[in-house]
């Protein structure tokens, strides 16, 4: 008998409403005339990045989600988060599933530390638990090895510095379903070391974990199913050795 | 073999896959109901909001402070800002109103009373103004991050008021300056704020959603504020105009939030203003404000919960 299904996704369908992508005439008696004729803005877009997905991951599960850039990974990703509400469809979730990404923006304007406290937090920790894990969060990120950075803002931190931090931020927490977008790759090789460990650690204590990765070695490593996106839409779905192949194949033919 | 296409799970053979396999939309909802998950990023109930959004009070207070900290940090005076902006504000409108325009008439501490009134509502201005950007400033955190979106709002209004405390020093040392006695009566700031916080909290989660689906709205803005301050007799007293202006005009002078609160400031902080001289039931209405605009906004805010994350 299968497991207890932890995440279900039912025909879910992402709908991204973006302003500001100028047409050709953006002049102010263009857009004048638009209101009059009630035509809709050129500027506003909407790019559908998620075309009808549906599965079930279940418990112990670790799941790949491999395809080419801008294929929905990271937009199906934060639907299964909560974050990005689905446009047409549903997403089912045991407890409250916790998306591990180096998008997770903070406060550029704010030092590292401050950071730290605001993203523990946010996440809900009380104020003795960001005491208790602070230390734990700066060491693991590496910020401090060469000088005292977590004190600067974090504008001043290089792209990798960044990514690290919030990336040991989000993985001081444990979380029943966890979703893992790129973290891994982020960072130097000491770093990259440290965060596969983390992962497989908090592995064994979550549910059942997605990861989104262009390495197809740490999707081979971590996950036993592979689903394959390409343009919203899932072309293959099934145990990773095939599908990564699958997918091998399809992007050596393109190049 | 390259090409190969395979539908969504025809491979039933998977190590983790068994009950389950090939399913239509109409078995996936019944089998999240069957196991009991619920709807990811679903709105909770009223009750269970208002708990988590305590839940995160320290999140909100440190947010705001660091908003409030990071807005002066490429600044040479850096947090000195805090105090000079409203000095340099109220010395502005002294010039225009008090010196070139002469509204002061029948208003015998000019100075100390116009201070009050562009203190005050400028928390208010400010409050509303830092709502518009509150979901479109904050949308890479709520998209990275789970907690009670009202959280971003309520911090905004907390973050003006810790200006607001810091005004109100300058705002005493400008009052005592200028022949106002200290009284017992200046204890009366203290709920004549926080019933302003809760009010203005309110006003800025409404105009929060707003401004989260119709992003034009922070352009207009500032030109609803400027009106509203002309019409809350901030730099002239609201008796000049009832006396030769209908009834209704009158009326709506003497309701309006901001010029209720107002008053109660001035009313608090300076003996030359006469009781006699302010609308009625000055307390009755702010605690009416607070409460229908303050709870009212924090409803209606809810209500769109699980919309924020949008673009």
């Amino acid at each position: 008998m299968a497991e207890d299904p932890t995440v279900i996704v039912d025909d879910v369908h992402i709908v991204y409403r973006v302003y500001g992508a100028t047409g050709s005439r953006n002049s102010p008696t263009a857009a004048f005339s638009r209101i009059v004729r009630r035509r809709r803005p050129p500027s506003m877009r909407e790019v559908h990045a998620v075309k009808g997905v549906s599965l079930v991951a279940r418990k112990g599960e670790a799941i790949g989600l491999v395809g080419s850039n801008g294929s929905g990974k990271s937009t199906l990703l934060r639907a299964i988060a909560g974050l990005l509400p689905p446009h047409r469809g549903r997403v089912y979730t045991n407890g409250q599933p916790s998306l591990l990404g180096v998008n997770a923006a903070l406060m550029n304007d704010l030092t590292g530390e401050r950071n730290v406290v605001l993203g523990c937090l946010a996440m809900g920790m009380t104020p003795a638990q960001v005491k208790q894990n602070y230390q734990q969060i700066v060491d693991f990120s590496g910020i401090n090895e060469r000088g005292d950075f977590i004190s600067l803002p974090m504008r001043t931190y290089s792209s990798g510095m960044a990514a690290r931090l919030r990336f040991s931020i989000a993985a001081a927490k444990t979380h029943d379903v966890l979703l893992i977008d790129e973290a891994l790759a982020t960072g130097d090789a000491a770093f990259q070391r440290r965060s596969e460990e983390r992962v497989r650690e908090l592995r064994g204590q979550a549910g059942t974990v997605f990861v989104v990765s262009h390495q197809n070695k740490t999707i081979r490593d971590m996950c036993e199913r592979t689903i394959w996106l390409e343009a919203g839409v899932i072309r293959m779905d099934g145990p990773t050795a095939d599908v990564v192949a699958a997918y091998e194949d399809f992007s050596g033919k393109r190049t | 073999m390259a090409e190969r296409v395979a539908p969504v799970a025809t491979d039933l053979s998977g190590p983790s896959r068994g009950a389950g396999g090939r399913t239509d939309p109409a078995d996936l909802a019944e089998l999240a109901r069957r196991y009991g998950l619920g709807v990811s990023g679903a709105r909770p109930r009223l009750g269970a909001y208002v708990r988590e959004v305590w839940g995160r009070r320290h999140f909100i207070v440190t947010f705001a402070s660091s908003k409030l900290a990071a807005q002066y940090t490429t600044a040479r005076l850096g947090q000195l800002w805090q105090v000079v902006t409203p000095l340099v504000n109220a010395a502005v409108y002294f010039l225009i109103f008090g010196v070139l325009l002469g509204t002061h008439r029948g208003i015998p501490n000019y100075i100390a009373y116009l201070c009050v009134g562009v203190f005050v509502f400028n928390f208010t201005q400010q409050a509303v103004q830092s709502g518009t950007r509150s979901i479109p400033g904050n949308l890479t955190l709520i998209r990275a991050l789970h907690f009670p979106r009202a959280c971003l709002p309520v911090a905004a209004t907390i973050s003006q008021l810790q200006q607001l405390v810091l005004s109100m020093v300058v705002l005493a040392g400008i009052v005592l300056v200028t022949g106002e006695p200290l009284t017992w009566r200046w204890f009366l700031v203290v709920p004549a704020v926080l019933l302003q916080s809760v009010f203005n909290a309110g006003l800025v989660m409404i105009v929060a959603r707003l401004a989260a689906k119709t992003t034009d709205l922070s352009q207009l803005v500032p030109f609803v504020m400027r009106i509203w301050m002309y019409a809350s007799g901030v730099f002239y007293s609201t008796s000049l105009v009832s006396d030769h202006a209908p009834g209704i005009v009158t009326t709506a002078l003497n309701v309006n939030p901001a010029y209720v609160f107002i008053s109660l400031t001035r009313h608090a902080l300076m003996t030359s203003v006469q009781g006699d001289n302010l609308p009625h039931h000055l307390w009755l209405k702010a605690l009416a404000w607070a409460l229908v605009v303050g709870v009212g906004g924090f409803v209606y805010f809810w209500k769109a919960e699980e919309e924020y994350g949008r673009g």
